[in-house]
Parts: structure tokens; sequence; C-alpha cells
């Protein structure tokens, strides 16, 4: 087959790509347009261009201290929920755990269960030790829905690794944690980081179990978000959504940084 | 015993139903060279890993240094392993490396850089410590973790199919550095490898595993001349192996009764007249004459001669159809006539009677 014969292939393929990523990424764009509009309502496209929306956001308290909480939130939870779940993760595939799969499955629990059940089980359970409404009571929360993430990313990180590496470092005089600290860890850096980043884009777009949980004083972003669309609402839940968005980007250019940087195993 | 670095006594191992290691004594002396030789899944590896405490025995006993092991994790034992994929950390520079095994006994920063020094410089790769183990070929990263066993003078080195790994003749080069190694540092080393050739070149003694039980051990001259068993005997070097029956045993030797005619062999195992044996014999140890000149031996046509450069490879075929391969000197001069008739013959401690 010559090069015309794969045109008309190459040229639905290649609208098919555009079509998608129009699709994918357009609303994005007018949200972020919409965001710097001039005009006091969701206007497409804007009359004028301000910053007008930043500036209320930036002023306005329930946004301010629901942006607080949120970092309170997922620098917590998401630190938490690497270290839990990597830890988990180097047990579940490298000890000799009984029911190691069955543990597993458990802990991956979160992301198949539906997210409102999870959140309607943590309010049960807070209700009898006092965590709805505070911040402890969130960490938890979202520290228990992103470790499947976690999991999911470090066990394949560590599958791959070649566990005579570890047995090396152990025939050389490296107790467990030596050999976890100057061997494992090391080479399982780039999953454990993506797994950290992930998490904490998770939870600072978390709504579900953050609207059960959070009370008026505790109320994280999206939360706040979820309130104000239900009243009316302006262009600030534009700008808002537009630092969820610059936020999120952020954390995935960090990840394309580390794992340009850490050294490609073959 | 004199001064065993290593004893084991009774090990066994079972992997769910699969007996892996049966019943194994073995005794290493300061200073050896023992090689572990078998097929896969003989035991060797299994024996070699019980030894480092990566894997644990069912029963028996491991001693090291006349203590006994068993509740010594892998990083409380004194010894260095080289293993069949090198094993190097990706992530640290050659001389971190080396300097691992170091850092973790907390080796003072001056002394630690002059034994990783002069292990680099020991395998010939002075001037390699900044690179990245992926930035060398095989062979130097073999040598690398070689370094990095021996760095800090363990009591026993253990080397699992070291150069399984790479090409014939970068193996050759390697087996040579190892042995050097050996001699200079007289470093006790537990070899293990499929390759007969290797452990005939290597080692100063060999235990030949089959089945995960140990068949025989002695040095390369005496699993060569004079095998124990039949399978010693077939996998180490080539064999031509005859079957016959017993006529009678006399002082050690016995006369053996075959289709194409008598042979004498030794017998070193127990062997009744009657009995069926196998009389195994090397190529290189069968006299070849033409039939015409007087003797005694099994009369055959030589069917094939091939050139080997250091040595002429005949094949004979006996009067019953059995194929008796046969090697002699380059200098012996060949047959030049189209089938000759020959007849073969050896001296009767230069063959095996096994029962079979």
């Amino acid at each position: 087959m010559n090069a015309d014969g794969m045109t008309p292939w190459r040229l639905v393929r290649g609208t098919l790509v555009i079509m998608v990523a129009v699709f994918l990424l357009a609303p994005l764009a007018v949200v972020v347009i919409i965001s710097f509009s001039a005009a006091p309502f969701l206007q497409f496209p804007p009359p004028g261009f301000s910053l007008r929306w930043y500036d209320l956001l930036f002023s306005t308290p329930a946004w301010t201290n629901s942006l607080w909480v949120s970092v309170q939130l997922f620098v917590p939870s998401s630190i938490l929920a690497t270290i839990l779940g990597t830890a988990a993760s180097y047990g579940l595939v490298r000890g000799r755990v009984p029911g190691a799969s069955f543990i597993t499955a458990c802990l991956m629990l979160p992301i198949i269960v539906p997210g409102m059940i999870t959140a309607a089980a943590l309010f049960g359970v807070y209700r009898g030790l006092g965590l709805n409404g505070t911040l402890t009571g969130l960490i938890i929360g979202h520290t228990v829905l992103h470790i499947p993430y976690v999991v999911a990313t470090v066990s394949s990180a560590l599958r791959v690794q070649d566990v005579q590496l570890e047995q090396a470092a152990a025939t050389l005089g490296a107790p467990p944690w030596a050999t976890f600290r100057h061997v494992t860890l090391p080479l399982i850096m780039p999953a454990v980081m993506s797994a950290l980043l992930i998490s904490m884009i998770l939870s600072f777009d978390e709504l579900i179990v953050s609207l059960f949980v959070s009370s008026a004083r505790v109320r994280p972003v999206a939360v706040q978000m979820w309130s104000n669309l239900l009243g009316d609402f302006d262009p600030t839940i534009a700008a808002i959504a537009s630092v969820c968005f610059l936020f999120a980007l952020l954390v995935m250019a960090a990840d394309l940084a580390l794992r340009g940087r850490s050294p490609r195993i073959g | 015993m004199a001064s065993a670095v290593l004893e084991l006594a009774g090990v066994r191992k079972r992997y769910d139903s699969v007996v892996a290691v049966d019943d194994v004594d073995l005794a290493l002396e300061t200073g050896e060279f023992l090689t572990l030789l078998g097929p896969s899944g003989s035991g060797k590896t299994t024996t070699l890993m019980m030894v480092a405490g990566l894997q644990q025995p069912d029963a028996g006993r491991i001693m090291l240094n006349g203590v006994s092991v068993a509740n010594l994790p892998p990083y409380r034992r004194d010894v260095g392993m080289v293993f069949q994929n090198y094993a190097l950390f990706p992530h640290m520079t050659v001389r971190r490396n080396v300097a691992f095994p170091l850092e973790m006994r907390g080796t003072p920063a001056a002394e630690l850089a002059r034994l990783v020094d002069d292990a680099l410089a020991l395998v010939k790769l002075p001037d390699h410590g900044e690179r990245l183990p992926k930035q060398l070929s095989g062979g130097q990263q073999q040598r690398v973790a070689l370094a990095r066993a021996m760095v800090y003078r363990p009591a026993l080195l253990l080397m699992d199919e070291p150069l399984g790994a790479l090409d014939r003749k970068l193996r050759e080069q390697l087996q040579l550095e190892i042995k050097r190694v050996h001699r200079e540092r007289s470093i006790s080393v537990l070899y293990v490898t499929h390759d007969q050739e290797e452990a005939l070149t290597m080692s100063d003694r060999i235990a030949v595993f089959n089945k995960g039980r140990i068949e025989q051990i002695g040095t390369p001259e005496e699993l060569y001349d004079r095998p124990a068993t039949r399978f010693v005997a077939s996998f180490i070097g080539d064999t031509n192996l005859i079957g016959g029956r017993v006529l009678g045993v006399a002082d050690g030797v016995c006369e053996v009764e075959t289709a194409a005619g008598r042979i004498a062999a030794s017998a070193r195992t127990p062997i009744e007249a009657g009995a069926a044996v196998v009389v195994a014999v090397r190529p290189e140890r069968v006299v070849l004459v033409p039939v015409r000149m007087a003797g005694t031996g099994l009369e055959g046509v030589i069917i094939e001669q091939v050139f080997l450069g250091t040595s002429r490879k005949y094949v004979v075929r006996l009067t019953d159809g059995t194929e008796v391969v046969v090697l002699r000197p380059i200098s012996d001069p060949p047959f030049e006539q189209a089938a000759p008739a020959v007849r073969v013959s050896w001296a009767p401690d230069k063959a095996t009677a096994f029962s079979g």
C-alpha cells in the first residue's frame, strides 16, 4: 500500500482526534474566558474583560476561607494517603500476607463503591465519634478515599521492580528498613510522587464526601462551589473554577517535571 | 574437618509437593572454590539461596564458620552474593554500589574510599566509578557486582550462574577473572552453574546435583575419570554408554558381555555377576586400531571422521549397531580408505560399569 492509500484514513483519524480535543477542552476554555468577563452574568462571548471576579473571589471571606480549608485538607490527606498506601502496597506486594488479594480488594473499595455510599457510611461512623463537621473528619475521609489510587499506582511500580535488587541489598548487609529506604523507595519514587499529586488534585476537587462531612464553618472549595451554584451565581464561579483548573495544571506539570528528572530505569 | 567455612547437614526444602533439595550434606573448606553443578531444577540454586538466607530450609542444619545460621536473616550472615542478572542498584553510581555494603556496616569514610578503590582496581574498573550501571556492558556490570560482593571481605562468596547472561567469549574471559580474584584474595567461593565446562575449568571441587540430591562430590579429575553414577558420567563431558551383562567380577574389574563382544570396566559400586550394566567410557580413552591388528575389543566400522582442529573425532558403528565416539589427537594419522573395519578397546580402569 502506498502513501496515497493511507491519506483518507489519516484524515479521518486526525479529524477525530481534533474533535475529541475540542469537545474536552472547549468548556474549559469557555469557563476561563468567562472568568475574565466584565459582565455581571454568565455571558458568552463576554462583552468586555476585567479582573473584577477574581477581585471579588479573593475579597469574599466565604471563598478565601474555603480555599484555606481546602489547603488544610488536601495537604495532610494526600500525604497521609500516600504514606499509608505506599506502606500497604509494599506489605501486600512483597510480604507474604495471608489473604493479600482480599485486603487489596478492601482497600480498593472506595473507588468501586458509589461515592454516595462511602460518604453516607463515613457520616454514620462520624456521628458516633463526633467527627462530622471537623477538619480531622474531612482529612480521614479524603485519606480513605484516595488510598486506592496510591495502592494501584505504587503496587504496579513494585511489581515491575526486580525483587533481586532487594535480595541483593539484604545479602550485602542492609536490614529491611535500610533496603526500603536506599533501594526500593528511590526506585518507586516516580510512582509515589505521581500518587501524591493525583491525591492532591482529587482531594481539591472532591465533593460528595466533603458535602456529607463538612459544616458551614469547615467547608472546602468544592462544597462552597456547589452551594454557590445552587443559589444565584455570577462569574465568580468561573473564576474559582479557573483557579482549580490552574491548580490541577500546575500539579500535573510538577508530575511531568519529576518524571523527566528521575533516572529512567530500563 | 580442618576448617570448614560452610557446612550443610541433611538440608531439605520442598515447594508444595515438589522436593527441591533432598537431604544435602556439604562442607566447604576455607579458600576453596566449590561448584554446585546440575541441570535446571536440580536444587543447586535453592541450596545457594538457603545459604544466603533468602530461602528457609524445611529441615537440616546450615553452619557458617561453625555457627548455625538458622535464625540469622540474610543481612546478618557474613556472605556476599553475585546474581545472574547483576542486581546492581540502577539509581546509584558504580562507586556507590560498591560502597553500599560498607555503608551498611558503618565503615569510616577514609577506609571506605580506600576499600572501594581497591575493589574497583581488583576487577579492573578503576575509572568507571562515576558511571551508572546502565552505562556499562554486561561483563563490566558483573565485575562491579563481584567487587560489591567482596569489598567487605565476607567469609563466603556466593555466585548464582554469574556468567549465564554473557556471550561465550566474555564468559571465558570472566571465568579467568573470577579465578584470579579467588586466588589473589584466597576467598571461599560457592558457585552455581549448569555449564559443566565452566565447572571443570573453575572449581577445586564440584558437587553434582540431580533431582535435589548430590550425586557426587569431588575434584574435576575425579568426576571426569571416576564418575560415581551414570548421571555424573553422562552429565560431565561426553561419554559413550554401552549396555551389557556382567560375566564376572575380579579385583574391582568386571568382564562385560555386550551384543558386540566382550569388554572390561571398573566396578566402583558393588556389582554381581549376571547383573545388567551400562559401561561408560570417554571418547579420548577409547583406543582405535585396524581390525587386522591383533588384540581384544569390540569390532566395528568407522562411519564418520570429523576434523576438530586439535583432535579428530571418529564415529564407529559396532556390529550390533551401537555407535561409539572416539577422539584421537590430530597427530595420529587419519584412516585413508572408506569405512575401515576397526576394533575399539580401552584400559579397564578408564571405563566404569554402572548397574542399570
